[in-house]
């Protein structure tokens, strides 16, 4: 029998798209619907999956939870720890559209939650460290019940199949963010279930990736030392571990983040000007284990805007691209030319070379 | 000669081909060979041959060669000879075996049971001929405290570090174990290289006081030669708890290498056998360890990194828990091969444990507790090849000590006769007309093409991984696959089996 995901290591090909409208004026899921579609063939029908950012804007002070489950008693367990841990404030199934091409969906449900305040204050966290904590919880300990999203104001909807598909499945021309990502994938390995589709998401943070690092199991050993479970053994999600550990509890910006995750060569840091010289190389021996090495591009959701990376040899394909306030980051030029004909400006950034899009005003 | 003991090798000379030059005679320190004025013919002793193979080597004509005897014992499988002819050493002289270099009996090598990983197909393999391929490396601790100056700029907050441009640095061999222009030629290896030496437990010769930012001293439980410049002269300073040849035990230099240099290197009598303690008498525990590392970086205000060696040891992993709580930058760890000047043979043959296994439960440890970072990982004893020095990254190692195989570099031919003295290569020995045999111009080449050839392999291997920096290498854990394994052994090497998928 096949082994579902988690239980083995399963690399991917993939196809990523992104789009913000620095404004902060709201589109629906259907664009990049359309842009991922384009770009069919970058997946082979094992997961598609898309992140919006202000999509909740009448529960915005409340985290929202996506979770799959399997189980009837899967359902019960977790939703016996959340009420344990929060107030639940809103919940009920996701609604779908039933497709033909969509198959053996679990019961997918959102809650909307806040923190029980003595629960919090007694656990002596952070409010976000304690939220991300009992995620990683259910997803690590919780057979059959898996937290897909679990931040504010922004969702992941994502499942086995084609993106395009996936998306008309979640009816997210129903829903209006300013910022989306979307992911198409060509697992290597049939993943068999939905939690491993991408973006992979914690707290606010969603990872869309295309490629296979060969750095991934010091990533993974290292990561686990902070509480972190890689229990899907993607690249996916010890990415975005690596991104929520460094900029979220080390307080790096997402600049130093990228410094860290694809680091200039140090023959490259030796011939940069002061002070980026020193503050590379500092933030390199500081953390040399969460350079990630390999091909990989990736999209990166955060609260108020998005980043975009690929690896320091730039071994896969990453277009960046602006039109009036909306910026466009694509695997290919095809899927943004596809959404928006006529750009203002269009160019490949380097390899290793962060590009952070965000909505006026804000500063990461 | 022995009545009891038959030598192990015969030494075979052409007749043909010898032209008794003498050169034989000159060059053995062993006075194995002899002219016979009578006949004209060199004649050999072989109860004196140590099997060096510099008589050999140097043979104009290619007259000999060494092999091994066919006069045998009656067999037996539980008594062999070498059994047989230790128990008539001992009842001959009522001493203690000693040997030299690592223990060379049959145990498992698992560097030669793992088998690394290559990119083929969803990922790129990486051509270091054509793509920047990084050996660079920092050791120490990496527990910084994220702290910004008004600009927002990140502070340096991290403690000292060693900057290494391949993850190889030399082991510990003290001046007097072996000789000045061995520990030239490793001093000036180091520094073409951008690596590191080890004084070892000798202290260090003022002629090599220049080599400092290159060179590890070593605090040891004799403390031979230590004193505030040897301390501040040094890039790293390395307390030596144990060493992997003999776990348990202190070090023994035999009076006849403590010539004038080692005795005033070493700050101890000359021509008296110099022998450490086993344990040090300030150190019963690990809070005395914590003092001690306290009281080195104290006396060289916090500048330098503080190395802590340990033998690998059945307990490793808790000692090693225990000493990256101790303040300790980086631990070095010996394991049971590891090679030495003089040991009890007993101990070197069974005490200690593989440095395989000790490293994986030592890294393992340390990420189990979350403290990989308050320490760098060193392993030696014995690495022979660019593959054990990946094979070790990968387990979970920051770089790699040589001693042995800089040793070879040098000309040794591992006849592990060192604590006799008598050295006919100059390694091992203070005889000043065998020591001007190793030449250092030509020696120190020797190592720095030595570490360059691995240099390269080890960026070809890691290029076929798909990986262009060590530190994607390190500890990375499904590089590595398991063969000839049983259940036990991957478990705690922390590997699967060859076959088993990613």
């Amino acid at each position: 029998m096949l082994q579902r995901e988690g239980e083995i290591r399963n690399p991917s090909g993939c196809a990523v798209t992104g789009v913000i409208d620095r404004s902060g004026k709201k589109m629906t899921g259907e664009s990049m619907i359309e842009a991922i579609a384009v770009m069919h063939d970058r997946s082979n029908g094992l997961g598609g999956g898309f992140a919006g950012y202000g999509i909740y804007p009448h529960y915005k002070d409340f985290y929202a939870f996506h979770l799959f489950y399997e189980t009837q008693k899967a359902q019960e367990e977790t939703e016996a720890f959340i009420r344990r841990h929060f107030e639940i404030v809103y919940s009920s199934e996701i609604q779908t559209r039933k497709l033909p091409t969509v198959k053996n969906e679990p019961v997918i449900f959102r809650y909307f939650l806040a923190p029980l305040p003595r629960k919090l204050a007694n656990s002596h966290l952070d409010e976000r460290e304690y939220v991300a904590r009992c995620v990683i919880r259910i997803n690590a300990e919780t057979t059959g019940a898996y937290v897909f999203s679990s931040g504010k104001n922004m969702g992941i909807f994502k499942g086995v199949g084609y993106p395009e598909d996936i998306g008309r499945f979640y009816r997210l021309e129903e829903y209006e963010g300013y910022a989306w990502t979307c992911h198409g994938r060509y697992p290597t390995n049939t993943p068999g279930w939905w939690g491993g589709a991408h973006p992979f998401g914690l707290l606010d943070l969603s990872v869309v990736h295309n490629g296979e690092i060969s750095s991934y199991d010091a990533n993974r050993r290292y990561m686990e030392m902070f509480g972190y479970r890689c229990t899907l053994q993607t690249d996916t999600e010890v990415i975005t571990y690596i991104v929520d550990y460094l900029h979220r509890r080390k307080g790096l910006t997402l600049q130093e983040v990228s410094r860290v995750i694809a680091a200039s060569f140090w023959s490259t840091i030796a011939r940069k000007e002061e002070p980026a010289r020193s503050q590379e190389t500092l933030l390199r021996r500081m953390f040399p284990s969460l350079l990630v090495t390999g091909p990989f591009s990736i999209i990166v959701g955060f609260e108020g805007g998005l980043l975009a990376l690929g690896d320091r040899l730039k071994l896969r394909s990453m277009v960046c691209a602006e039109k009036g306030d909306k910026a466009y980051i694509s695997s290919e030029e095809s899927a943004i030319r596809k959404i928006e004909p006529s750009l203002d400006k269009i160019y490949a950034p380097a390899g290793g070379e962060p590009v952070i899009y965000e909505l006026y005003g804000r500063r990461s | 000669m022995d009545l009891y003991i038959r030598p192990d090798y015969e030494v075979v000379r052409n007749t043909d081909r010898c032209i008794a030059c003498r050169v034989c005679e000159r060059q053995c320190a062993n006075e194995v060979h002899t002219f016979d004025p009578e006949t004209g013919k060199m004649r050999a002793d072989e109860s004196k041959c140590v099997n060096c193979h510099r008589c050999v080597s140097l043979c104009p004509t290619h007259a000999l060669k060494i092999v091994k005897t066919d006069n045998t014992y009656r067999e037996n499988a539980n008594w062999s000879a070498q059994t047989i002819n230790e128990v008539y050493r001992q009842a001959n002289t009522g001493g203690v075996l000693l040997s030299s270099m690592g223990n060379p009996k049959p145990f498992p090598v698992f560097w030669d049971k793992m088998l690394l990983n290559a990119s083929q197909v969803t990922n790129p393999p990486i051509d270091p001929l054509r793509e920047p391929m990084e050996t660079q490396l920092w050791l120490g601790k990496r527990t910084a405290k994220i702290e910004r100056d008004e600009k927002g700029l990140l502070k340096d907050t991290l403690a000292p570090q060693l900057k290494l441009s391949v993850p190889i640095l030399f082991s510990a061999m003290s001046y007097g174990s072996i000789s000045y222009n061995a520990h030239e030629s490793l001093a000036r290896a180091a520094e073409e290289l951008g690596t590191y030496y080890n004084t070892g437990e000798g202290g260090l010769h003022r002629d090599f006081y220049r080599y400092g930012k290159n060179t590890i001293v070593q605090v040891a439980s004799g403390r031979f030669g230590v004193h505030k410049e040897y301390l501040e002269t040094a890039a790293a300073i390395e307390i030596k708890m144990g060493q992997g040849a003999k776990p348990g035990i202190g070090g023994h230099l035999p009076g006849a290498k403590i010539s004038a240099d080692v005795s005033e290197t070493r700050m101890i009598p000359q021509g008296v056998d110099a022998i450490s303690p086993a344990p040090h008498h300030d150190i019963y525990s690990i809070e005395d360890l914590k003092q001690l590392v306290d009281s080195l970086k104290e006396a060289t205000e916090h500048k330098k990194p503080i190395i802590v060696k340990i033998a690998a040891v059945h307990n490793a992993a808790a000692i090693a828990s225990g000493i990256a709580r101790s303040g300790a930058d980086i631990i070095a760890i010996d394991g049971f091969r590891g090679g030495t000047g003089a040991a009890p043979t007993r101990i070197r043959d069974n005490v200690g444990i593989p440095i395989e296994m000790a490293l994986a439960q030592i890294d393992a440890r340390l990420r189990d507790e979350g403290i990989r970072d308050e320490v760098s990982i060193l392993v030696g004893g014995s690495i022979r090849s660019s593959a054990d020095v990946v094979k070790a990254i990968a387990l979970g190692a920051d770089a790699c000590y040589i001693g042995t195989a800089a040793l070879l570099a040098l000309g040794c031919h591992l006849c592990r006769s060192c604590h006799t003295g008598k050295c006919n290569w100059g390694i091992a020995t203070q005889r000043p007309d065998l020591v001007k045999r190793l030449n250092p111009d030509l020696a120190y080449k020797r190592l720095v093409n030595l570490v360059s050839a691995w240099k390269h392999e080890i960026e070809e291997i890691m290029g076929g991984m798909g990986i262009n920096s060590l530190e994607a290498l390190r500890g990375n854990r499904l590089m590595l696959r398991g063969i000839g394994l049983t259940d036990t052994e991957l478990r705690l090497l922390g590997i699967r089996y060859a076959g088993e998928s990613l």
